[in-house]
C-alpha cells in the first residue's frame, strides 16, 4: 500500500512538471506582454502599450490571416463535403486510395510542399504575389483534415438507409446529397471548421516560404517580431494570437467531449 | 443524373486541386531537384556530401531522441491521468493539451521564455550556480522545443488507448501474483504498443520536417529543415533545395507509412 502511495506521489510530480513545462512559458508571455519593463519584473508595473503598438505593426498581418483562414475554411467546405461523400460512397480500395493520396500532404514537411509550390508557380507573377498563393498552400494542407473528420462521421451513421428513403420518395442524387446527406454530416463539418481554421491561423512552415512583403500573416509577423522586436512586443503580439486561439480550442474539446460520448472519434 | 455520375462529379473539386497544388509541384519538386549540374546524382549527393550527410545524421538523432523522449514522457503522466481521480484532474489535461495548437514559431518563443538570455532557466541558474545558463540556442534549446510540441499530441493519443484497455486482463495478471512492476511491463505496456508506434511515428515525422522552432531558435544547429532553407535563399541552390526536399518528404512518408502498416492510424499535423 505505502509502495502504491510514493507510486502516485511521484507521478502526480512528474506529470505536474511536464504541465508546467508547458504551461510556464506560456504564462510568462502573457505577463510580458502587459507589462512595462520585462528585465525588472512586474513591479515595473503594467502598461497596454505593447498591445497598442503591435496593433499599429501588425493589425494588417492580422486581418490577413482572419481572412486567409476563411477563405480555406469556404474553399475546403465546398472541395471537402462533396468528395468525403464520393469517398464514403465509393469505398473499398479505391476510396482508400484516393483519401491515401489527400492525405499525404500532411506527410510531406510544409517546406518541401511550399517549394514545389514556388518552383510550379513562381513565374505566374500577379498569382505568386498575391495572397491566394498562401491559401492554395492552406487548402492543399488543411483539406485531409476536412475530409477525413467528413468521412468518420459518415462512416458512424447509415448513410445507405437515410439515401435510399429519400430516394423511394423520389429525391435525385443531388437533393440527396444536400438535403439528407449534408445535414447529417453536420458534427463532422463543424468539427473540421474549427480544425481548418486554427491550422490555418497558426500556418507557418508553408506560409513563410509563400509569403512576400505585402503578404505577410500572422504567424510570419510573430516570427518577424521574435527576431526583431523587443520581448515585450513580441509576447503582446503573441498574446493576442492566444486570444485568438482559445475559443477555437474549447470549441474543439466540447466538440470532441460530446462525440466521445455518442462513440466516434474524430 | 444517374448516382455514379453524381459521385464522380462530387470528386472534381478535389480532383483539380489535388492535381494543381500537390501532385504536379511534386513532379515539379524531383523534376527540379535533378536539374543541377549533378543531374540526378544530387540526389545521391544527401548521403556523399559531408555537410548534407551530417545534417540528415543530426536531424535523424535529434528526431529520434524527441520520439522516444516523449513516448516515456507522455506514457509516465498518460498513464497517470486516465488511471486515478483527484481534483483539478481535468485542468492539468487542458494544460497539457492546450499547445497543441501552437505553430512552430510560437513553441520556439515559449523555449526563449524558459531557456533564452532572460529565461526563468538562466535565473534559477544563476541563483544556484552564479552564472546565466542559456540553453534555448543550442541543440538542447532545440530538443526542448522538440519536445515541447511533441508532448500533447502523444498523449492524447496515450491517453485514448490506456482507457480502452481490458482491465480484466491486468486483474487476471495480479491474481496469478504479479506486482505493479510485472502488471506493466507484461500487460500495459504491450498493449500499448499500437499507440506507441502510431503517435511515435507522428512525433518522428514532425520533428523531421520541423521548421517554424528551429528557425525561431536559429542557433548553431544545422537540421535539415534549415539547411534546405539556407540553400534556397541564402545560396540560391534551388536544385540542391529541391533534392533535400524531396529527401526529407520521402523520410517522413516512410515512417508514417510504416507506422500505418504495422496497423497504427497516423495522421500528422505539423504547424
Amino acid at each position: 500500500m505505502k509502495a502504491r502511495r510514493l507510486l502516485f506521489v511521484l507521478q502526480a510530480a512528474f506529470t505536474i512538471l511536464i504541465a508546467a513545462f508547458l504551461i510556464v512559458p506560456a504564462v510568462m508571455s502573457m505577463v510580458a506582454g502587459v507589462t512595462t519593463n520585462y528585465a525588472k519584473g512586474v513591479s515595473s508595473g503594467l502598461t497596454s502599450a505593447w498591445i497598442f503598438q503591435v496593433w499599429d505593426l501588425y493589425a494588417d498581418t492580422i486581418g490577413r490571416s482572419i481572412l486567409i483562414a476563411l477563405a480555406t475554411l469556404t474553399c475546403t467546405l465546398l472541395i471537402g463535403i462533396p468528395a468525403a461523400y464520393a469517398l464514403h460512397t465509393i469505398g473499398g480500395r479505391t476510396g482508400r486510395l484516393i483519401e491515401e493520396l489527400i492525405t499525404l500532404p500532411l506527410a510531406v514537411p510544409g517546406l518541401a510542399i511550399a517549394l514545389a509550390l514556388i518552383l510550379t508557380y513562381g513565374e505566374f507573377g500577379a498569382f505568386r504575389q498575391s495572397s491566394l498563393f498562401i491559401l492554395a498552400g492552406h487548402v492543399v494542407f488543411t483539406l485531409p483534415f476536412m475530409v477525413r473528420s467528413i468521412i468518420a462521421i459518415l462512416g458512424a451513421i447509415d448513410v445507405q438507409t437515410l439515401e435510399e428513403g429519400a430516394a423511394s420518395l423520389g429525391a435525385p442524387p443531388w437533393r440527396r446529397f444536400v438535403d439528407v446527406v449534408v445535414p447529417n454530416a453536420r458534427p463532422g463539418i463543424l468539427a473540421g471548421s474549427l480544425m481548418v481554421v486554427t491550422l490555418s491561423l497558426g500556418e507557418f512552415n508553408l506560409t513563410w516560404m509563400l509569403h512576400t512583403p505585402l503578404t505577410k500573416t500572422l504567424p510570419v509577423g510573430l516570427a518577424d517580431s521574435y527576431a526583431s522586436m523587443r520581448l515585450e512586443v513580441a509576447s503582446a503580439y503573441t498574446l493576442i494570437f492566444f486570444i485568438m486561439i482559445v475559443p477555437l480550442l474549447v470549441a474543439m474539446e466540447m466538440i470532441g467531449r460530446r462525440s466521445s460520448k455518442t462513440g466516434l472519434l474524430l | 443524373m444517374p448516382r455514379r455520375l453524381f459521385v464522380g462529379f462530387c470528386l472534381v473539386p478535389l480532383g483539380i486541386v489535388v492535381l494543381a497544388f500537390f501532385v504536379l509541384p511534386l513532379v515539379r519538386l524531383l523534376q527540379v531537384g535533378a536539374s543541377g549540374a549533378d543531374g540526378l546524382a544530387a540526389y545521391w549527393a544527401i548521403l556523399t556530401t559531408p555537410r548534407y550527410r551530417e545534417s540528415l545524421v543530426a536531424t535523424l538523432a535529434l528526431a529520434i531522441a524527441t520520439t522516444l523522449s516523449t513516448l516515456i514522457v507522455a506514457t509516465i503522466a498518460g498513464l497517470f491521468l486516465q488511471r486515478n481521480a483527484f481534483p483539478g484532474r481535468s485542468l492539468l489535461i487542458a494544460m497539457l493539451t492546450f499547445p497543441l495548437a501552437f505553430p512552430g514559431v510560437v513553441v520556439g518563443f515559449m523555449i526563449i521564455l524558459l531557456a533564452g538570455r532572460l529565461g526563468l532557466v538562466a535565473d534559477v541558474a544563476r541563483i544556484l550556480t552564479g552564472q546565466r545558463l542559456v540553453l534555448a540556442y543550442s541543440a538542447s534549446g532545440l530538443f526542448l522545443g522538440y519536445l515541447y510540441f511533441s508532448i500533447p499530441r502523444v498523449i492524447l493519443t496515450v491517453m485514448a488507448s490506456v482507457e480502452k484497455l481490458d482491465p480484466s486482463l491486468e486483474e487476471a495478471a495480479r491474481a496469478l501474483g504479479a506486482g505493479p512492476w510485472a502488471v506493466h511491463r507484461d500487460v500495459i505496456l504491450p498493449a500499448l504498443t499500437p499507440a506507441f508506434v502510431a503517435s511515435g511515428a507522428i512525433a518522428f515525422a514532425t520533428a523531421m520536417g520541423a521548421f517554424g522552432t528551429a528557425f525561431t531558435l536559429a542557433g548553431r544547429s544545422d537540421v535539415l529543415p534549415m539547411v534546405i532553407y539556407t540553400e534556397f535563399t541564402l545560396n540560391a541552390n534551388i536544385p540542391m533545395a529541391a533534392a533535400l526536399s524531396f529527401g526529407l518528404g520521402t523520410v517522413t512518408w516512410l515512417a508514417l507509412a510504416l507506422a500505418r502498416s504495422l496497423g497504427g492510424s497516423s495522421v500528422a499535423a505539423t504547424g
